[in-house]
C-alpha cells in the first residue's frame, strides 16, 4: 500500500475531497457575505439559516410538487433569494443609519426564527435527500475512485464562484455594485437607483447560499442544524480571507476546506478547530487579513 | 454615594429589596438563575454599553467559568468562594489571551473573532477529558463557604449569590463611573478622539474586556454551584444569545436594564419551557422586534420617558 508520510494514499485523498468540498461550501458563503457586507456594510448572521433554508426548499419541491435535483438547483435559490429580498425590504433597510451591530443582531434574530421554525416542523435530525441519478457512482480516476457527485459539487461551486467574480469585475452592472460599494451617494447622483441595487445584492448573496445549501442536501441529510455548524467557521474564514476581494474569499475557501482535511488525516482531534487556529496566526501576523486592505 | 443618581440610588433600593423579599414570593431557585444571569448581561452590557464593543463569544468566558467551578468544587473540594474565584480568574486569563487577539480589528470583525474562538473553546470543550464531554460534569456538592457556612439548604446558598450578584453590580457600576469608564465612554463616542487626547485606546479596550470575562466567569461559577452541573450548553454560542437578549431587551447601555432583561426572559423562558423549541423562535421574534422597534430597551424607554438616567 502506498503511504504519504505513514498514511495510507487512499485515506488522504478521501479526506482532501471532502476538504475541497467543505472548502467549496467555505467559498460560496464568505463570497455571499462578503458581497453583502461590501454594499450593506452588515455581517448576515442569517446567511446559515439561509443556506439551510436552500436544503430544505429543494427538499421541499421534491416531496410535494415532484421537482428534482435540477429544476431545484435554480427554483430553491430564486425563492430564497426573493425571500431575502423580502427580509431585506421589510427589515433590514430599517438599520442602514444605525450602528452595524444592530444589522448584526437583526439578521442573528432571523437565524433563530427560521432555525427554529425549522426544528419544529422536522425535528433536530432532518430529512434525507437522494443523490440525483445522473451521478450515482463512483467516478474512476485512475488513481482512486471518486463519488460522482463529490466532483460535481466542487466543479459547480468553483464554476459558481468564477461566474460570481465575473459579473462583479468584468460587467457593466458589476462595476457599479463595485462603485456603490465604493461611494453610495455619489452613484445615485449619477442616476443609480441605489436602493434597489442594495435589495437585488442582498437578494443573489443569499441566493449564492441556497445554492450552496442544494448542493450540500444529498451529501449531509437536510437538518436544521447545518447552517449553524457552518456559519461559525465560515466567519473565521472571513476573518482570516479579508472582505476587499472576491477571488481573495474563493481562495481562502477552498484552501482552508484543503487544510481541515490534512488535518483530519494527520492529527483528527484538531480537525474542528484548526480553522480557527489560523484564524488567531493570521491576526497576530497580519491583522487585516491574508487578502484585506490595512 | 457610589457614583449613582438620586433616581439611580432609589432603583438600587428598590432592587436590594426585591432581592430580599424576592424568595417569600418566588421560588429561590429560580431567583437564583435570575441573578446568576443578571451579573452576567451586566458584564456583557459593560462591553457593548460603555466601550460600544460587541462581544459574540461571552458564553466561552461563562461556560469555562462553570466548568472550572465545578471541578475544582468537586474534585479538589476547595470552598465555595475560592471555586467561584478560580472560575472567575479562568474567565479572566482567557479573555486576556482573547481579547489580545480580537481589538487588533474593530467593529463587525471584533465580533466575528470572538465568536469564533467561542466557537473553537467550544470544540475544545467537547474534546478535552475534564469536562465530560456530553455528560458535562454532574453531582457538583455546593461545599461550604469558607470552609465553614452550609450551602446546602438554597436559602444559604440563595444570600451567597445575592451578594455575589451585588458585588459585581457594585463593581461595574463603580467602573463605569470612574475616570477610567470616562475613557471608555469617550472610546465608544468617538475612537479617533480618544486616541488624540493621547489615550492608548486599546489598552483601555482590552482592561475593559478582560473585567467583563472576569465577572462572566464568575457568574458561570456561581451557576454551576447553584445547579451543581456545568454543561456543554454553558460554552454554547446560543448561551452567548441569551445574553445578549437580556442586555438587549432591558436596554444597552443602562445600569438596571440587564437585570430586568434576565428578569423578564428567564421567567418567559418558564412558562414557554412546555412549548419546547418555540423558544428558540420566540427569542428570535423578539430579537427583531427588540431592533426594529424598541432598542431602547424596558428601562432605557422608562429612563426616556421619565427624563432620568436608570
Amino acid at each position: 500500500m502506498i503511504t504519504i508520510f505513514g498514511k495510507p494514499l487512499l485515506l488522504l485523498y478521501g479526506q482532501l475531497t471532502l476538504g475541497l468540498i467543505n472548502g467549496a461550501f467555505y467559498a460560496l458563503l464568505s463570497l455571499g457575505l462578503a458581497v453583502i457586507f461590501g454594499l450593506l456594510n452588515i455581517i448576515n448572521f442569517a446567511h446559515g439559516a439561509l443556506f439551510m433554508l436552500g436544503g430544505f426548499v429543494a427538499w421541499a419541491l421534491l416531496e410535494y410538487l415532484d421537482i428534482g435535483y435540477w429544476p431545484a438547483l435554480v427554483l430553491a435559490p430564486l425563492i430564497v433569494g426573493v425571500f431575502g429580498v423580502v427580509m431585506e425590504k421589510t427589515l433590514i433597510n430599517r438599520l442602514y443609519k444605525l450602528d452595524h451591530l444592530y444589522g448584526l443582531l437583526l439578521t442573528f434574530g432571523c437565524a433563530l426564527i427560521i432555525e427554529g421554525l425549522a426544528r419544529n416542523e422536522f425535528g433536530s435530525s432532518g430529512v434525507p435527500y437522494p443523490i440525483p441519478d445522473e451521478l450515482r457512482g463512483p467516478l474512476d480516476l485512475g488513481f482512486m475512485m471518486l463519488p460522482a457527485y463529490r466532483a460535481w459539487v466542487v466543479v459547480a461551486a468553483a464554476g459558481v464562484c468564477l461566474a460570481t467574480w465575473l459579473v462583479i469585475e468584468k460587467t457593466r452592472i458589476g462595476s457599479t455594485l463595485r462603485a456603490a460599494t465604493e461611494n453610495a451617494p455619489l452613484v445615485q447622483a449619477f442616476g443609480v437607483n441605489v436602493p434597489r441595487l442594495i435589495t437585488l445584492t442582498y437578494g443573489a448573496g443569499v441566493a449564492l447560499a441556497a445554492f450552496a445549501g442544494v448542493l450540500a442536501a444529498p451529501i449531509y441529510s437536510v437538518n436544521p442544524n447545518m447552517g449553524a455548524n457552518f456559519i461559525i467557521t465560515v466567519f473565521a474564514v472571513v476573518v482570516i480571507g479579508g472582505m476587499g476581494s472576491i477571488l481573495g474569499s474563493i481562495v481562502t475557501g477552498f484552501g482552508l476546506g484543503i487544510l481541515e482535511g490534512l488535518t483530519k488525516v494527520y492529527y483528527p482531534q484538531a480537525s474542528a478547530t484548526v480553522v480557527f487556529m489560523v484564524m488567531v496566526i493570521v491576526l497576530l501576523a497580519r491583522p487585516a487579513g491574508l487578502f484585506g486592505k490595512a | 454615594m457610589l457614583g449613582f443618581t438620586r433616581a439611580q440610588a432609589i432603583g438600587f433600593v428598590a432592587m436590594v429589596a426585591v432581592i430580599i423579599i424576592g424568595p417569600a414570593v418566588l421560588y429561590p431557585v429560580f431567583l437564583m438563575k435570575v441573578l446568576c444571569f443578571a451579573l452576567f448581561a451586566c458584564a456583557f452590557n459593560l462591553l457593548i454599553g460603555y466601550v460600544g464593543l460587541l462581544s459574540f463569544g461571552h458564553a466561552a468566558y461563562f461556560g469555562m467559568g462553570c466548568y472550572v467551578t465545578a471541578w475544582t468544587a468537586k474534585n479538589l473540594g476547595l470552598s465555595a468562594e475560592l471555586a467561584i474565584l478560580l472560575g472567575g480568574l479562568t474567565g479572566a486569563g482567557l479573555g486576556a489571551v482573547f481579547g489580545w487577539l480580537a481589538i487588533r480589528r474593530s467593529g463587525i470583525y471584533f465580533a466575528m473573532i470572538t465568536l469564533a474562538l467561542a466557537q473553537m473553546v467550544y470544540f475544545v470543550c467537547i474534546q478535552a477529558p475534564f469536562t465530560g464531554g456530553e455528560d458535562g460534569i454532574q453531582q457538583v456538592p455546593r461545599p461550604p463557604l469558607f470552609g465553614a457556612i452550609s450551602l446546602q439548604s438554597d436559602m444559604a446558598m440563595y444570600w451567597l449569590v445575592a451578594g455575589v450578584f451585588l458585588l459585581g453590580f457594585l463593581l461595574i457600576h463603580r467602573i463605569v463611573h470612574s475616570p477610567f469608564g470616562q475613557v471608555l465612554k469617550a472610546i465608544r463616542e468617538n475612537e479617533p478622539r480618544a486616541t488624540s487626547l493621547g489615550y492608548r485606546t486599546d489598552d483601555y479596550k482590552w482592561v475593559a474586556f478582560v473585567l467583563s470575562c472576569f465577572l462572566s466567569g464568575i457568574a458561570g461559577g456561581t451557576k454551576a454551584l447553584v445547579f451543581g452541573i456545568a454543561t456543554l450548553t454553558d460554552v454554547h454560542w446560543t448561551m452567548h444569545g441569551e445574553v445578549v437578549l437580556m442586555a438587549l431587551v432591558g436596554g444597552l447601555g443602562t445600569v438596571f436594564g440587564p437585570v430586568a432583561g434576565a428578569l423578564i426572559l428567564n421567567g418567559m423562558e418558564n412558562y414557554l419551557a412546555q412549548f419546547g423549541s418555540w423558544v428558540t423562535v420566540t427569542q428570535g421574534v423578539i430579537f427583531v422586534l427588540c431592533v426594529v422597534a424598541f432598542r431602547r430597551g424596558v428601562i432605557g424607554e422608562l429612563a426616556a420617558a421619565l427624563r432620568l438616567k436608570l
